[in-house]
């Protein structure tokens, strides 16, 4: 039920994505020809190379790359934290160049962002830190305090408001980053490695709350990260980088389903499924003596509880012995291996009833534990 | 020995110590202070390096720290005059500390601030601050318990550079225990000003340590 609302949504975005690249609509972010070169003692090293993005408004992008690929001066180059050596960032079809200091600080404003190792004030109390922003506004301390006050509810916090942050777990420490970077109402919420300090669990809360917030205030959602894992639960959209290029880009659906760059393929067949949460199939206990076959799922299949059914149809118990399946913008992809019970007689039947959901169905013979 | 004036004198002694030393940290901070945030903020991988001032105060730092404060209490003896009217005393004592003073604390202020994790100021940054802001509510709010700290060492060793200003007279517990100690080897009540000057520095090093301790929010 969970998964069909976001394909749905998924779906939707995509109908208004296609729409906004027909017309000459100009927010989002839009990243042209830019370029970021560093002076070290060994000499320049060229951190982004001609990089060329559309963001558009409403997207959850993700940029993924191994560490040393740019993508964290790149996300930095999308509020000017770090100045391109070449080439523009338009915010809204606003070039971030030709701003004056003022002026940037005042965009910076509609541009939040979240850090890796959080970046809380550690001297002052939750309340007052995500008060930051909003005395930068100019904000009385009063309506500072009502509105952070909500903004921690929002994200779970409400009763931490007198901490401070040394006593939180990491996890609450980035859902109070969270709400100070959602106390200025940005537009944009820029996430650079914002998961990459935490366990699995608390990664999956996280990626929840960011598509909460994405569908909630309908803000654009760039996220940093070398983790797929992430990529796969919350991004419509991903760009694949390194050594400072994008290899690719595009929606997240398709980039699985049919990576074309080497990056790409490397990045999909590292990643296990296991980063955001451990789930391992138990296959200790179980009677080896059926018939075995492997099904796939790939993006013709139709979203149904298939094994469940398969198992009401004909009243008869089916093993999994393996399955590696992921979540893929809402669609399971993926492989299972099934064991019919002994001596069944329906294994042709439930064979064609896979078929029919549009699962290919393939020997295991090479299935050996 | 130990008559009525006696007495009566180690008293003032400790009322003039306590004069110079806080007088000479109080003004000494209200200098030192922007001081060391010029430093900290200047420097290479500072809020705004520049270069050309980063190095001018560096130097001048470095010229009076590197100048004994025996020898600085009597080079500007000309300077005290100006300033004070008079060359001897406890506040005439207060400008020589002070200078000294000042170089001291900016060393301690811009290390302390230089502490601040770079990650913070960027997510400031990243929040539309304005330099001013970083430094007034970043910079010396995160670097509290560090500056405490500091404040704690410099007043200690301004009570120590306000018993060597005792050689040329400028009152406070060192002029005793000089002028009866070393002058008139009375052993007795040099012991005794000692003794004072120490529990006056064990008394700032408390006092310092339980303010830095419960202003510290990171536990």
């Amino acid at each position: 039920m969970f998964y069909g609302l976001t394909l749905l949504e998924k779906t939707w975005y995509s109908i208004v994505i296609d729409e906004k690249e027909k017309g000459e609509d100009m927010s989002g972010i839009v990243i042209e020809n830019v370029c970021k070169t560093f002076q070290t003692k060994d000499g320049t090293v060229q951190a982004l190379n001609h990089v060329n993005l559309s963001i558009e408004s409403g997207d959850i992008y993700g940029i993924i790359g191994m560490s040393g690929a740019g993508k964290s001066t790149l996300v930095r180059c999308m509020n000017f934290l770090e100045e391109p050596s070449e080439g523009k960032v338009l915010i809204d079809g606003k070039a971030l160049g030709d701003l004056t200091k003022k002026e940037l600080r005042s965009q910076r404003e509609d541009i939040g962002m979240i850090f890796q190792h959080f970046n809380l004030l550690m001297q002052k109390s939750v309340l007052e830190n995500v008060c930051f922003p909003l005395y930068i506004q100019g904000k009385k301390k009063a309506e500072a305090h009502k509105r952070a006050a909500e903004l921690l509810e929002i994200v779970g916090l409400g009763d931490k408001q007198n901490s401070y942050p040394a006593q939180l777990s990491g996890g609450q420490k980035q859902r109070v980053a969270i709400a100070r970077a959602l106390a200025s109402d940005p537009k944009i919420l820029l996430c650079d490695e914002a998961t990459s300090a935490l366990d699995p669990q608390t990664t999956a809360s996280i990626l929840e709350l960011l598509q909460d917030i994405n569908k909630r205030f309908g803000i654009t959602i760039v996220i940093i990260t070398h983790q797929m894992s992430v990529v796969r639960e919350i991004c419509t959209h991903v760009a694949i980088m390194k050594e400072g290029v994008v290899e690719e880009q595009g929606l997240v659906s398709e980039i699985f389903s049919n990576p074309k760059s080497a990056v790409a393929k490397d990045l999909i067949r590292k990643d296990t499924g296991s980063d955001v949460e451990k789930k391992k199939s138990n296959t200790q206990d179980r009677i080896r003596s059926g018939e075995i076959i492997r099904i796939v799922f790939s993006e013709n299949s139709a979203f149904e509880p298939v094994i469940a059914n398969l198992i009401l149809t004909f009243h008869e118990p089916v093993n999994i012995l393996k399955a590696d399946t992921k979540n893929v913008g809402g669609v399971a992809k993926g492989e299972m291996i099934l064991e019919f019970a002994k001596g069944s007689t329906n294994v042709e039947a439930m064979k064609a009833f896979l078929k029919e959901r549009g699962l290919a169905i393939g020997e295991a013979s090479e299935y050996v534990e | 020995m130990w008559s009525e004036t006696v007495i009566k004198m180690i008293i003032t002694g400790i009322g003039e110590s306590l004069y110079m030393t806080l007088g000479s940290s109080l003004i000494g901070y209200l200098f030192g202070v922007p001081m060391g945030v010029c430093l900290a903020v200047t420097d290479k991988d500072g809020l705004r390096p520049n270069a050309p001032v980063y190095k001018v105060l560096d130097v001048i730092a470095n010229i009076v720290r590197s100048i004994p404060f025996l020898i600085l209490l009597i080079l500007i003896i000309p300077f005290t005059r100006l300033v004070v009217g008079k060359s001897y005393g406890p506040t005439a004592a207060i400008v020589p500390l002070t200078l000294a003073a000042i170089p001291f604390i900016a060393r301690m202020v811009e290390s302390s601030l230089k502490e601040v994790d770079k990650g913070v100021i960027e997510a400031a940054r990243s929040m539309g601050a304005s330099d001013f802001r970083i430094i007034t509510k970043v910079l010396l709010v995160e670097a509290r318990t560090s500056l405490i700290n500091g404040a704690t060492i410099a007043v200690g060793t301004i009570l120590g550079y306000s018993a060597m200003a005792g050689c040329v007279g400028a009152g406070g517990l060192g002029d005793i225990a000089i002028r009866y100690g070393y002058h008139r080897w009375q052993a007795d009540i040099m012991i005794v000003t000692v003794i004072l000057l120490i529990l006056l520095m064990q008394l700032f090093q408390v006092v310092g340590t339980v303010v830095a301790n419960k202003l510290d929010k990171r536990k």
